[in-house]
């Protein structure tokens, strides 16, 4: 790897974990909980650009071929949308 | 061999795509490309279990009214911030998931450790993974005290001697499926992290004796790098999805 450009790297993304970590932890304390639905949104994209920064950089994944890139992400976006979708159609099924 | 062969072939068949065997199209070796496809699989497991704590969680009501009045009822799901509040050493102070908290920031924090060592390994730095695998260990080590102390805490709840103690069954803070999956989902992920210490102990192990350095390669270091990073990541979608929404 590129040595020393490389480790700035690695600390950079570690950093922005850190602040949108604490980020999570504002909203989650700043933000009534009747807010419920804009609340669980932000949550969930604060995950994903999480999850982004874990697997693009710290997994590699980023400087990885574009077929593996593909292979790997087209059934994750799939399990993401699955998971939005139940939590949000489940929250209905009581009315039946 | 190859080459022999290949010089009969007619001038037709010599376009050969990447795909046409022969070649590694993903450009990644054999123990990389499993990891990655293993960690696939691994995800749809999390996922089921994310999923099916999504679709009970809101078929249940959900509380309303101030959370200043908030009390434990099994007629609805409770709210995190309400169990999850308590912190080592300080009995009775309120401190809404400021424990998960912290567990989050040392598994993040191993993660930039892990990533350390790898890159240190690709440099062929024997001292830098070994010190970084090192503390890569120590982090999943404190992780797992940690998720020790929270289950102590949850399964002996507010009134053990009046409401009993949280088991899969049954639990004083809600619907008894609220802790069943407590117990399943933050148990499944301890267990990944269990089995990423005693991985990473291993490659430390070899790094230490100096086994990848005369191999010239620490491709073993990278693999398991992949797997600790994914237990990260399936942290970050448990503490989002089961303690703070």
């Amino acid at each position: 790897m590129e040595g020393k450009s490389h480790v700035a790297t690695i600390k950079r993304t570690g950093w922005i974990l850190f602040v949108v970590t604490a980020l999570e932890f504002v909203v989650a304390f700043s933000m009534p909980h009747d807010w419920a639905t804009l609340r669980a949104s932000l949550f969930l994209g604060m995950t994903v650009i999480k999850a982004y920064y874990i697997v693009s950089v710290f997994m590699h994944l980023k400087y990885e071929v574009k077929a593996l890139i593909w292979s790997i992400l087209v059934p994750v976006i799939f399990i993401v949308w699955l998971l939005i979708a139940l939590f949000v159609e489940s929250g209905t099924m009581g009315w039946l | 061999m190859a080459t022999s062969l290949t010089s009969e072939v007619p001038q037709k068949l010599t376009k050969r795509s990447v795909w046409d065997g022969g070649e590694s199209p993903l450009k990644a070796s054999y123990g990389k490309l499993m990891m990655w496809f293993f960690l696939l699989s691994d995800a749809f497991t999390f996922s089921g279990l994310l999923v099916s704590y999504g679709v009970v969680r809101y078929y249940h009501p959900h509380y309303e009214g101030p959370l200043s009045d908030f009390t434990f009822s099994t007629d609805y799901w409770p709210v995190p911030d309400k169990v999850f509040s308590h912190i080592p050493f300080f009995h009775g102070v309120e401190a809404p998931l400021v424990f998960v908290g912290l567990m989050t920031f040392i598994l993040i924090m191993s993660s930039v450790t892990m990533v350390l060592a790898v890159e240190a390994g690709q440099r062929l730095d024997q001292k830098n993974v070994q010190k970084w695998l090192l503390w890569t260990i120590i982090g999943g080590l404190t992780f797992l005290g940690c998720q020790a102390w929270e289950w102590t805490n949850f399964i002996i709840g507010p009134d053990p001697e009046t409401l009993g103690y949280a088991s899969l069954s049954k639990n004083p803070y809600g619907p008894p499926l609220f802790a069943a999956f407590f117990f399943f989902i933050t148990g499944f992920h301890g267990f990944h992290v269990f089995s990423g210490v005693v991985l990473n102990t291993i490659a430390f192990y070899n790094t230490a004796v100096g086994k990848y350095q005369r191999k010239g390669s620490y491709e073993m270091v990278e693999k398991t790098g992949l797997y600790w990073h994914f237990v990260d990541l399936v942290w970050v979608f448990v503490f989002t999805l089961f303690y703070l929404i």
